[in-house]
């Protein structure tokens, strides 16, 4: 059996009802998208829980445990950072994930943690390195080259990871990589960004901000191993702001304007349109068209990208559409020749490893 | 690690006709699989996991067709080059690889790792400790304990005096009811283990050995086809008892409070902090219904002995 059966379920309209045979294919696709207990968490606010058949019911009700644990974890490790960043001066202004779940944000319902995100000033990344290399964390080993590549070219520093907890944290200094055509002034972000409830010592980038912020992760990380999971996040969001705060979706429209980031913003609403139903609203879609079309191609390349990274849902061109998406949200990352150069690099490290370390696992540079 | 003498048989399985359809069905739509309450299908070209179940899963039940599948796993040889030089096998779990590939003649101890894998990072719905587990007389013995330990030698002891094996790795407890569930599947041994088990029990039947693995050598013991036919019968915990096998020690059974057993059960626990208080509050009730000791040994008929005394204690 194969076919998609995680991306349909995300638009309005009741569950299909699937045989046994269907929900083994679907648990194993929402497993492997970290959409297991957000699949959970629909299933029980609309009150279809209770007609999933028991075996993969069980694994539903498992990720709902889980996402909880997490949600602790997430509470604890921020409790933590606290104390490291407790001499620090300027913003800590949390992204993505620890963000929604520290201002209690929709998507933090059922969301599956990887690592933590944060980003402060440039100008302060070697006390913040200091402050958690002195708290507990530590890069993994690294290459040399690696290590450069991200301190010189990157939007973050290389990954923290805790001694004893194993828990990762990134840590920024803009949104978008400075050698990208989209390349953000994060002094704009740091101004517009807006305190946590209930947590003091942090901020959150604004509503806008963070749309935005969502949508260049998903156009500029070439590989999107959780794609579908990066725009079901992005949903809610846009759903919730957009209730909140009247005149949310023209401000939207201005601020990605602002910063440059529209034609990215668009690619990102067009396969929401697509996928979930969400779009903008008719009386606001003017102030839209001014940002522009995005591609027919980069449209195409996105809606097989962001499906499920499992065998069954592959088709003839899928290969082929990540390696171009890959190659593409490359050059939007940095200059051409740059981008040469650092491939062949990465192709020649690649190379190398396998042969002398075959069971090397450190982190690597994004490519 | 010493060299391993020819008195362990290799793999004379006496499976019949399932053969043709296990070897076509591992290379194309899957073999399925049901080890107690879990459901698998499986996956590969590698020989040497065609090998290990051919060898070790012949009595095993299937998973009715359109029945519901908890794991989809594969172990597959690389591609490229690597099929050519130092060949490699690979893990895909949901159809991703998520691990470094072994040297390929390390397929089956890969998949019995993997099938391990799959239950302890991915099954929440009930509380798992990292053990084995044994019954007598419908009684339940847990023996939980790190890797080093002994466990898994004890435990095939055991399965082989009289003692019906539950699980060599995972104590599965519901959270409601009181019974654990079997996970019957073959007992993982190491490096001096497996000449030693072969020893005590030469009827005993194992895998071919996996030489140079990160845990030295391992070959898989058969859970006995008597047990594999009572993986749907689970049994009751009486007795939590921690193993330590020491070079020359005097066999010792020496009771455990009830406190340190709990605080041990939680740090062997796969998931006790992801159930929160539904596990705690199980692995609680599991501790009051159970005797509890720390058990040091040196010799297994010494320990088939205070084992025997146990089970006869009414």
């Amino acid at each position: 059996m194969s076919g998609d059966l995680l991306t349909p379920l995300w638009r309005a309209g009741p569950m299909p009802s699937f045989s046994l045979a269907q929900w083994s294919l679907l648990i194993s696709q929402a497993r492997q998208s970290r959409l297991l207990a957000r699949l959970a968490v629909r299933l029980q606010d609309r009150g279809e829980m209770a007609a999933v058949p028991e075996a993969p019911r069980r694994h539903l009700q498992g990720a709902l445990a889980a996402a909880e644990r997490q949600r602790h974890q997430v509470s604890w490790e921020l409790d933590r950072l606290r104390v490291a960043l407790a001499g620090l001066e300027g913003p800590v202004v949390l992204l993505k994930g620890g963000a929604y779940a520290a201002a209690g944000l929709p998507p933090a319902r059922g969301r599956l943690f990887g690592d933590l995100d944060f980003m402060v000033p440039r100008a302060q990344l070697p006390q913040v390195e200091a402050s958690l290399l002195a708290g507990g964390w530590a890069h993994e080993p690294l290459d040399p080259y690696d290590d450069r590549y991200y301190r010189r070219w990157m939007h973050e520093l290389p990954p923290f990871k805790h001694v004893w907890r194993h828990t990762w944290l990134d840590v920024h200094h803009t949104i978008t990589p400075p050698t990208s055509r989209y390349a953000v002034d994060a002094g704009a972000l740091f101004a517009a960004a807006l305190p946590v409830p209930g947590l003091p010592w942090v901020s959150m980038l604004s509503p806008c901000d963070m749309v935005l912020h969502g949508a260049t992760h998903l156009m500029l990380d070439g590989e999107l191993p959780h794609g579908l999971r990066d725009l079901l996040d992005l949903d809610d969001l846009l759903r919730h702001f957009s209730a909140a705060h009247p005149g949310f979706w023209p401000a939207l429209a201005g601020r990605a304007a602002e910063l440059g980031l529209g034609p990215l913003l668009m690619l990102a609403l067009r396969q929401l349109a697509r996928i979930t139903g969400t779009a903008v609203p008719p009386a606001d879609a003017p102030v839209f068209v001014r940002l522009g079309q995005p591609g027919a191609l980069a449209e195409a390349l996105l809606s097989r990208v962001v499906r499920p990274v499992h065998p069954s849902c592959d088709d003839a061109l899928t290969r082929a559409a990540r390696q171009h998406w890959y190659l593409r949200a490359h050059l939007l990352r940095m200059p051409p020749a740059q981008l040469a150069g650092h491939l062949a690099r990465k192709a020649w490290m690649r190379a190398r490893t396998r042969l002398d370390r075959p069971a090397e696992t450190a982190p690597q540079a994004p490519e | 690690m010493s060299a391993l003498p020819s008195i362990v048989p290799t793999a004379p399985a006496q499976i019949p006709r399932q053969t043709e359809s296990l070897a076509a069905s591992l290379r194309g739509e899957g073999w399925r699989l049901r080890t107690g309450p879990f459901t698998y299908r499986l996956r590969s070209d590698v020989p040497a996991v065609l090998d290990g179940l051919r060898s070790l899963y012949a009595g095993y039940p299937g998973v009715e067709p359109g029945g519901f599948i908890d794991f989809e796993v594969e172990v597959r040889r690389s591609g490229g080059w690597r099929r050519f030089v130092r060949s490699q096998a690979r893990f895909r779990f949901d159809g991703t690889e998520s691990f470094e590939p072994l040297p390929l003649a390390q397929g089956y101890a890969m998949l019995e790792w993997a099938m391990n894998w799959c239950v302890s990072t991915h099954v929440n719905h009930h509380l798992l400790i990292h053990s084995a587990v044994v019954e007598r007389g419908g009684r339940a013995l847990i023996l939980p304990a790190p890797p080093g330990s002994g466990k898994s030698t004890l435990c095939a002891a055991l399965v082989n005096r009289g003692w019906r094996l539950l699980s060599d790795e995972i104590a599965v407890v519901p959270l409601a009811g009181e019974g654990l569930l079997p996970v019957v599947r073959p007992v993982s041994l190491k490096n001096r283990s497996i000449e030693l088990i072969a020893a005590f029990e030469p009827a005993a039947r194992f895998s071919r050995p996996a030489h140079g693995t990160s845990k030295g050598t391992v070959a898989h013991m058969a859970a006995p086809a008597a047990h594999v036919a009572r993986m749907d019968e689970p049994a009751p915990a009486a007795w939590i008892v921690f193993p330590r096998w020491r070079e020359g020690a005097p066999v010792s059974l020496v009771p455990r409070s009830r406190a340190e057993t709990l605080l041990a059960l939680a740090r062997n626990s796969f998931n006790a902090s992801t159930l929160g208080e539904a596990g705690f509050d199980r692995m609680a009730r599991l501790v009051e219904a159970c005797e509890c000791h720390d058990f040091e040994y040196s010799r297994l008929d010494d320990a088939m002995a205070v084992f025997e005394r146990l089970a006869g204690q009414p």
